[in-house]
């Protein structure tokens, strides 16, 4: 108990006195994760409406792909991308292996499916004809589709909170591809295994404390924003 | 009197879902500022020529003009749909206010904010609404979203709006209104409208022309009246209400008069069938008279006596089922009804003249 009594405080104490080495982690952290949910929203709503909303041979062996991507193991993903832009790999001339670019590209492949399967799954759940209706009215094809997923927009902000969620505490593709060098790529997940690693349990609970913790902000801000908008 | 052009007439229009056809229509013509109604039983393709000619479903071959122009590829589609409408069974409004909702079709034509917001109050004003504009769509109650979701598609002010079994799922005193309301605004906008319609009253307050579907196809073209009191066979004959259908043959034909042996009774009807030709006499309930004796002084052409086997008190009338023979319907006023003290097992006279009865051709 003294050990999670020394860490919490260890924890106020890091974060009271603004440690800068734990701010740069954590800021790093919030602009690794939040790009990459940025773009698997991107990607991810794009094709999973796109699949939603037309049919061909082969969707539902589609779908169940995408389904089985949104429980992709990071450390495959770490693996497949170390293994792309590795120097002799297909991408090798980028360059970016142990960067946070890196990083970014290996969370994205890990919160796309998320988001491509929540958004799909909202898709499919509006009313049949919504589509038809929408059209019906004159709206040209992206018109229609910016209609449909503005009206999806609870299940997308729940896409965006599983995808936050899934990428800020992934450790295994972060540590892979971003080497978790200090000042550069580390972040809190890969800090704290480290941390864990040498043995400094209380910093490793104080980096926990902090991860917890932005999770919980994060998602209440987005929580509040899907209530508000929920139909009552 | 002028007759109005058309504003859509179809051509050998066949749709298909996968390898099947699901509709096949040879010739349709919809008249500018008319209400056409599609009847028919479920899955006849109702719902399916309606959005084929809302430009929503694509049409495998045929032709279908619009507006006097011809509907070819994509941009023509595109035109179809920016002038009709289609309100579907379901409200489906957004889950957003109402006035937004019904801005919705005006927003996809880019129109100014001033535009948007005067033909917004339009619409609700017309469906009786203006008051609803700033609450949220999905706390309507089933009336109050159907009067949104037609005034969404009255808003954009199309020239043909299409309404797929609208008033189905409504209780019965918010269908009457918004049937009331849906009357006058077509009368007053003469926007051309075709309805899916399956229940005759509907289709007998709000088109001037019906269209009788069968297996995805057109089996009865006509006006309203027409279809109704002349339906070309007996499912039709049924679908609209004629309660009376009775197996008969043609026994003598005289003066356009014909003799008709129904279940060693005769039945006389107009019109000139060969002798022996199998028919079907069809008459509906409105156009049968019950008396208590008229010692046979009536002009009717058929008189018989009659049992009341069944009375089911309606609104404002009863309806009785009797037999004389063979069974038959009448509708009786509540007062005469009383006159007549009429109970069940009653003996009543039961006359209707040749001209009510619609005679058809019957197969086998």
């Amino acid at each position: 108990m003294e050990l999670f009594a020394q860490g919490i405080i260890k924890a106020f104490e890091l974060l009271i006195t603004f440690d800068a080495e734990v701010l740069g982690i954590t800021w790093l952290s919030l602009k690794i994760s939040g790009t990459a949910t940025l773009m698997s929203l991107f990607i991810g709503v794009s094709i999973g409406t796109t699949v939603a909303l037309n049919d061909f041979i082969g969707k539902r062996v589609v779908i169940s792909i995408i389904n089985t991507g949104m429980g992709l193991p990071p450390v495959v993903v770490g693996l497949f991308v170390t293994m792309m832009i590795w120097r002799s790999g297909p991408f090798g001339f980028l360059e970016i292996l142990y960067t946070p670019y890196a990083m970014i590209i290996a969370q994205a492949i890990i919160a796309t499916p998320i988001v491509m399967g929540i958004s799909l799954a909202a898709i499919q759940n509006l009313p049949p004809n919504l589509r038809l209706q929408v059209l019906s009215l004159g709206a040209s094809r992206l018109q229609m589709v910016w209609v449909l997923v503005k009206e999806s927009r609870l299940p997308l902000l729940a896409a965006v909170m599983a995808g936050f969620g899934g990428v800020i505490s992934e450790v295994g593709a972060s540590i892979m591809v971003g080497g978790n060098i200090k000042g550069y790529s580390r972040v809190l997940t890969t800090a704290t295994v480290m941390e864990t690693g040498k043995g400094n349990f209380d910093i490793a609970i104080a980096l926990s404390i902090i991860l917890l913790l932005l999770a919980f902000l994060i998602n209440f801000m987005l929580t509040q924003i899907q209530q508000r908008q929920r139909p009552r | 009197m002028k007759k109005e052009p058309p504003i859509l007439t179809v051509q050998n229009m066949v749709v298909k879902r996968g390898r099947a056809t699901v509709l096949e229509i040879d010739n349709l013509e919809v008249t500018q500022g008319r209400a056409l109604a599609l009847i028919g039983p479920n899955g006849a393709g109702k719902s399916t020529l309606l959005l084929a000619l809302a430009g929503l479903l694509p049409v495998a071959s045929g032709k279908m003009m619009f507006d006097a122009r011809p509907i070819n590829d994509r941009a023509d589609i595109a035109r179809v749909r920016q002038n009709a409408a289609v309100v579907f069974q379901e409200p489906l409004l957004l889950n957003d206010t109402v006035y937004k909702n019904v801005a919705l079709g005006l927003k996809f034509r880019h129109l100014s904010r001033a535009q948007i917001k005067a033909s917004v109050e339009e619409a609700l004003s017309q469906f009786g609404i203006s008051h609803l504009a700033s609450r949220s769509a999905k706390t309507l109650s089933g009336g109050e979203a159907k009067r949104v979701s037609l005034a969404r598609s009255f808003a954009i002010k199309p020239k043909m709006i299409l309404l797929d079994e609208a008033f189905n799922s409504l209780d019965p005193p918010s269908r009457e209104a918004i049937m009331d309301d849906l009357q006058s605004i077509l009368e007053k906008t003469r926007i051309t409208a075709i309805l899916a319609l399956h229940d005759r009253e509907e289709t007998l307050r709000l088109a001037q022309d019906v269209a009788v579907l069968r297996e995805g196809r057109i089996v009865q073209f006509g006006t309203t009246a027409q279809v109704f009191q002349q339906p070309v066979d007996e499912c039709i004959a049924e679908f609209v209400g004629t309660e009376a259908i009775l197996e008969g043959v043609v026994q003598s034909c005289n003066e356009g008069l014909m003799q008709i042996a129904v279940n060693g009774h005769i039945v006389e009807a107009v019109g000139c069938f060969p002798v022996g030709q199998k028919v079907y006499c069809c008459l509906r309930p409105e156009q049968v008279t019950v008396s208590k004796a008229t010692a046979g002084q009536t002009s009717a052409r058929n008189l018989y006596q009659a049992v009341v086997v069944k009375i089911v008190r309606q609104a404002f009338f009863y309806k009785l089922t009797l037999e004389c023979g063979f069974p038959l319907s009448a509708y009786i006023t509540l007062p005469s009804f009383e006159e007549l003290s009429v109970a069940e097992g009653t003996t009543l006279e039961v006359s209707f003249k040749a001209t009510a009865v619609h005679v058809i051709r019957r197969e086998g």
